[in-house]
């Protein structure tokens, strides 16, 4: 029979083998049994009762990742609540406002952070704060409290079901958070079992913060499978000279994270100098994999098989592609984002909503049991996030732009919000960072387009340079108008030391905006 | 030396498109045989000052036409241009 809920997935492997180490935690040199993470989290889910905790409610987590938040996170899910997981390294206002948007009951905190966020919850409150002792000698400085509601609301009808809110930004400044199921969840981990058969001998990475959406392959799949995850804490995740050891030494045989810090430990991690041969698959989302970084890093770990997953939050993984094991190191095209996963559908529409030709470029829909229900409390931004159609019911607009090929797979072409005009021409910003990237210099690339009185947009892009000579706007433009059309060739050129990064590790356009 | 010679001019043109187009770059990136409208240096509107700094420069008229990459493309093809041109008034 199938399972219906993300916590019975832990219940089943804890039966099954509860002396099974589930959590690995290098950082703190802890570890968690299938039977002791069951066990802590039933109790945890006592102590979320006496909060006044219960089924419908959501629950918010500030905390660094630690076997402590992995537990805290599967009793929310057993006392049938959603947890709200926050970058706690993100400014305590903004945490806060995500939590009174949700309306949390209460919340998780590390101890360090809990008074911050007292102040910044403020006009709502917090109630005392009470240390979890049990999860001490693990290594989790966590602590609880009671929340009351930031704002009168109550859930949506669909939302009772609610595993998780994850908060993204959003277009209008404010963060919205994609709210999903049970049902969603298990519908893309089930799908990962399928396509990707581990077994309870595997060691999964887990790399991604709690908050970002990697982390649902990260926690479930192993879970399901009785194996063994191997968290890494944000603070060791970002240094490659620590994490290329952990690899080797924890016999990780899955790893997933974005290719920023593939090409981290690429160029950092002495690769060299350890042993990989665990390793199996290597799964990489949530940005373009540049080739010459993915070429590089082949050189050195040639045995895994390599997954490009692609899908917004919305959507959990949509597509999928794996890397032929023989592509030529003369390949220089970016990888496909592969077919759509069993369980959803995808298609690539125009304007009018009819599906474009092979080949044609389109905006790419999704339907099926992986897509999200919806975000939270945004009536209007749902409205306009579904398309509904009289036979096929409501497909979830990605707005990314996509071609399908013969062979059903499709290939990213960039974002709706990434196209601008520029004299008359349609231009994708991602083409010409992937042109920038072919320069040996370049390491890193990110184009902004900005409004510009005479041109009406100007192109502005930043790099990081790793060139002996000094980075030349003339050499840069004789370079791009070999590689881009000329409407493409930025204006502008300019050497950053390195990329400003968001929270998740990606670029951070809204940023360098400010800075052109 | 005059202000005319074949020198003289692509010295000039080179200033007037660092100054304009391209500050705090270094000029020896610049040569002589750069492609500059292919190369993506100068754009149509780049273009328009450009000739407006020669006809005012060197009272000089251009065509329409010539207001191409044939005619503009490199500091020498500009150079030569000019020169044409004031060749045609003397």
């Amino acid at each position: 029979m199938p399972l219906l809920e993300l916590h019975a997935l832990l219940e089943a492997s804890a039966a099954r083998d509860p002396d099974k180490v589930a959590l690995e935690d290098p950082a703190r040199d802890t570890s968690m049994t299938y039977g002791e993470l069951n066990q802590r989290a039933d109790e945890l889910c006592a102590a979320l009762q006496d909060l006044g905790v219960g089924p419908g409610d959501r629950v918010g987590l500030c905390a660094p990742k630690s076997v402590g938040t992995v537990t805290a996170l599967f009793a929310v899910l057993k006392i049938g609540a959603a947890y709200v997981p926050v970058a706690y390294d993100a400014p305590l206002a903004r945490n806060a406002f995500i939590f009174a948007d949700c309306g949390v009951k209460a919340v998780f905190v590390d101890e360090d952070l809990a008074e911050g966020l007292r102040e910044e919850y403020a006009h709502s409150g917090l109630g005392d704060f009470i240390t979890i002792e049990s999860l001490k000698p693990y290594g989790a400085n966590l602590c609880m409290a009671q929340a009351s509601e930031g704002i009168e609301q109550s859930p949506p009808e669909a939302a009772r079901n609610l595993a998780y809110i994850l908060y993204t930004s959003g277009s209008t400044g404010k963060p919205k958070g994609v709210m999903h199921t049970h049902e969603t969840a298990l519908s893309f981990v089930d799908w990962c079992s399928e396509a990707f058969e581990p077994t309870s001998e595997d060691r999964f990475s887990s790399h991604a913060p709690l908050h970002f959406d990697l982390s649902i392959l990260d926690i479930y799949v192993p879970i399901k499978h009785g194996a063994t995850l191997v968290l890494i804490g944000e603070s060791l995740g970002k240094q490659p000279l620590l994490l290329g050891p952990i690899i080797a030494e924890r016999a990780i045989s899955f790893w997933y994270s974005t290719p920023s810090i593939l090409r981290l430990l690429l160029e950092n991690g002495r690769l060299d100098a350890h042993d990989f041969s665990a390793l199996k698959v290597v799964f990489f989302a949530g940005e373009v994999f540049p080739l010459k970084h993915f070429h590089a890093l082949k050189r050195l770990w040639p045995h895994p098989r390599y997954f490009n997953l692609f899908g917004p939050t919305e959507t959990n993984v949509c597509t999928y592609y794996e890397v032929p094991s023989d592509l030529p190191d003369s390949h220089t095209d970016p990888f496909p984002i592969g077919n759509v996963c069993s369980g959803d559908q995808a298609k690539a529409m125009d304007e009018d909503h009819q599906e474009v030709a092979i080949g044609e470029e389109g905006e790419l829909y999704v339907t099926g049991g992986s897509v999200m229900i919806g975000y939270w409390n945004l009536p209007e931004q749902n409205e306009s996030a579904f398309f509904t159609d009289p036979q096929e019911g409501q497909w979830y607009r990605t707005g990314d732009i996509v071609k399908q090929d013969k062979d059903s797979s499709f290939t990213f072409s960039g974002r709706r919000d990434r196209m601008v005009k520029r004299r008359g021409y349609r231009v994708e910003l991602g083409e010409i960072e992937s042109a920038l990237y072919r320069h040996p210099s370049v390491t890193e690339a990110a184009v902004v387009a900005l409004p510009d009185e005479d041109a009406g947009v100007s192109i502005a892009a930043f790099l990081t340079w790793t060139g002996e000579k000094k980075l030349s706007t003339i050499a840069m433009k004789q370079f791009c108008s070999k590689n881009v059309p000329l409407y493409m060739v930025p204006d502008r050129f300019r050497a950053l030391d390195e990329l400003p990064k968001t929270s998740t590790d990606k670029i951070d356009y809204q940023r360098l905006k400010t800075m052109d | 030396m005059s202000d005319t010679d074949r020198d003289s001019i692509i010295a000039r043109v080179r200033r007037f498109i660092l100054e304009e187009f391209l500050p705090g770059e270094d000029p020896e990136d610049l040569t002589d045989s750069m492609p500059l409208i292919s190369g993506g240096i100068l754009d149509s509107i780049k273009n328009m000052r450009l000739i407006g700094f020669l006809e005012e420069e060197y009272g000089v008229a251009f065509e329409a036409h010539e207001i191409s990459f044939e005619f503009l493309d490199t500091l020498e093809l500009i150079t030569s241009t000019v020169q044409a041109k004031l060749a045609e008034k003397k």
